[in-house]
């Protein structure tokens, strides 16, 4: 090993190597760009796909994501004398039949909504409503920023108290005032604010304000109405056959006919996860596949400008040849021409690449709605990628290489 | 020191073949300085490039200072080159991105010479040929008998035995030619072996010996009385 690779360790190899590249130096400079942008977009990529799945992961951090969100729509097709078009209405009781009977649900929790005019002072706005359950906080965790959630003696005492979003507290409240404890309207009844959380939304309308669920159905007078529950299933169970099974109970509690896809609404957490996930671990693998496919192009034309130069050194190639140089010395410096730049060309990616991740996290962090978080690259993926290129430059190599030492030394020395 | 027997080289031509030499046989001692000769298309170039390893004939025997120098690879001939020649070429064939002291440098390189060593020893040839002052100019910044003299430096560099001089004052004026002719007798005086192609008269005299070629066969092999070029300088 030590024979074959001295070389690299000795001084003068790189004396040779950096005496033929500096001759040269604005076309080697060009030549390097392929592989520097290759490798630029394999590490902007890959940190930016990193930091997105790390935002993913963190606002995903308090949901049950093997939970589904049902609710009641209308019915589209006719059933045991019932006409289509009926609208389907879910009750407390049904939730408490789909905790009974469907084996897979671990928790089901019901919500109500509606839409509320939210004023204080001389602010007012029109924002979404929702009357909740303490147990929320074990499916769908508010990230609160300040104060605590609705408990269950405002659930069981009907308290007039509200946690709002950051949104509802910019319209509603100056800036740097403390909201907890302070009064707001929420239609025409004075509700205290007990806590605000911060808005994570992952499709569905927002929702704004959480106030007890007893609360809301005294103010709006709804009976035990429900507008939609929110399943989660057993870490053992597939959420879809969850899913399946608690539409099929359904739509038999409601005489609705089984194959009537549109008399529920049905929104599976664990479904967009999956396919959130899957989005990710595509564009991985599309950032690799370009990422390395730029290389491969960044790589050869290393290659093709190596072999110009080969060809416009003959005669000099020819002259080393006079003088003792072997052809697996020819052979190898030019190699490891093809490797320098390369590896310098992967080097000055890798930095750029790093400085470009560096400035979007600087932007993320400055950012009111971040859309990536700590956007790296390991190091392993450093290494692999410098690994690559090593190994493109030595096979792209050879055949410039191969080129120079297959002229005749006589030959080459005629050259002109 | 140099022993050729029935060397025979021919050429592939289209379909034909061009027979370039014809039997050559020839006899060089340890000293001698001989000038080969002959109009273009004789094969003295052919001649010279077997006997300098960068080609190879077709059949007959080169013996080398006691070496048989037959079927070498490419390997093998390179680091004969490296070892028993030295090359002085018309056109100096200098490396022209590296210094003068690297140039000289280079056959020591690929000995495998530390570079320490290799820079001492090269400078000391360059203070030979009388150019240690321009050690560190680059070949486009010297003139062509500098140039040469680099040339003739890097030739004696590894200490072959044999000098091979290719019209090594085909590309320099008359003045200049004979500064390096009286520079190759002065070597030729401290006992190296000089072959040389010319077509030069004046330049051939300057050797001892004359060998004239003529469609490949050696027709005349004379010794002369050699012309000082220092009389003419």
């Amino acid at each position: 090993m030590i024979k074959i690779f001295g070389f690299l360790f000795d001084k003068d190899t790189w004396q040779e190597v950096q005496g033929s590249l500096k001759k040269n130096t604005l076309r080697s400079i060009l030549t390097m760009v392929g592989v520097w942008w290759g490798i630029l977009l394999l590490i902007g990529l890959l940190g930016s796909a990193r930091g997105i799945e790390n935002n993913f992961n963190v606002l995903f951090e308090d949901f049950a994501t093997n939970s589904v969100f049902i609710g009641g729509g209308k019915t589209s097709m006719p059933f045991k004398g019932y006409e289509e078009g009926r609208p389907v209405i879910l009750r407390l009781d049904d939730v408490k039949k789909v905790e009974e009977n469907i084996e897979g649900v671990e928790l089901v929790v019901p919500r109500i909504m509606g839409n509320a005019v939210l004023s204080r002072k001389t602010f007012s706005g029109s924002f979404n409503t929702t009357g909740d359950f303490p147990i929320l906080n074990e499916v769908a965790k508010p990230d609160l920023t300040s104060g605590r959630f609705i408990n269950q003696s405002d659930i069981d005492e009907r308290k007039k108290v509200g946690v709002i979003s950051e949104d509802v507290y910019k319209q509603l409240f100056e800036k740097d005032e403390d909201p907890i404890g302070k009064i707001i309207s929420i239609s025409n009844t004075n509700f205290k604010v007990i806590g605000v959380f911060k808005v994570v939304n992952f499709g569905g309308p927002q929702l704004d304000v959480h106030i007890p669920f007893t609360t809301f159905q005294q103010l709006y007078n709804r009976g035990d109405r429900i507008d939609w529950m929110m399943i989660t299933g057993k870490p053992e169970n597939d959420i879809n056959q969850v899913e399946a099974d608690v539409k099929l109970l359904l739509k038999n509690l409601k005489k609705v006919n089984p194959n009537d896809n549109r008399a529920f609404f049905g929104f599976n957490l664990g479904d967009r996860f999956s396919q959130f996930t899957g989005f990710l671990k595509g564009m991985q693998f599309l950032t690799w596949f370009v990422g390395i496919a730029t290389l491969i192009a960044g790589v050869f034309a290393i290659g093709s400008i190596l072999l110009i130069t080969v060809k416009e050194r003959t005669k000099e190639i020819g002259i080393r040849r006079a003088l003792g140089a072997t052809p697996i010395m020819i052979k190898r410096q030019i190699i490891v021409e093809s490797v320098t730049l390369a590896l310098m060309a992967g080097f000055i990616g890798i930095i750029s690449g790093g400085v470009i991740l560096m400035l979007i996290n600087n932007a993320m962090l400055n950012s009111n709605e971040p859309w990536m978080r700590n956007p790296s690259v390991s190091i392993s993926m450093v290494f692999l990628s410098l690994l690559i290129v090593v190994i493109l430059g030595t096979l792209i190599g050879l055949i410039p290489a191969n080129k120079a030492t297959s002229v005749k030394p006589i030959d080459a020395l005629r050259e002109e | 020191m140099l022993e050729i027997k029935q060397l025979h080289k021919s050429y592939p031509i289209g379909d034909s073949r061009l027979h370039v030499l014809k039997g050559i046989n020839l006899s060089v001692k340890e000293g001698e300085m001989v000038a080969i000769m002959g109009s273009s298309g004789s094969g003295k170039s052919t001649l010279l490039n077997i006997i300098g390893m960068l080609d190879h004939a077709d059949s007959g025997d080169y013996i080398l200072d006691g070496l048989p120098i037959k079927n070498l690879n490419e390997k093998k001939a390179a680091e004969y080159r490296n070892k028993f020649l030295g090359f002085i070429f018309q056109s100096f064939n200098l490396i022209n991105y590296k210094n003068a002291l690297e140039n000289v440098a280079l056959p020591l390189y690929y000995q495998g010479m530390k570079r320490k060593e290799r820079q001492e020893l090269a400078m000391f040839h360059l203070e030979k040929v009388g150019l240690a002052d321009w050690a560190h100019h680059l070949p486009k910044e010297l003139s062509g008998g500098q140039n040469q003299r680099v040339a003739i430096a890097r030739a004696l560099a590894a200490n072959p035995k044999l000098l091979l001089a290719d019209e090594p004052t085909g590309a320099l004026d008359m003045t200049t030619s004979y500064e390096i002719m009286e520079f190759i007798q002065q070597l030729n005086d401290e006992g190296k072996t000089i072959l040389m192609v010319t077509h030069e008269e004046d330049i051939a005299n300057m050797c001892k010996r004359i060998i004239r070629l003529r469609d490949g066969v050696i027709m005349e092999d004379t010794a002369i009385k050699q012309v000082r070029a220092k009389q003419h300088v």
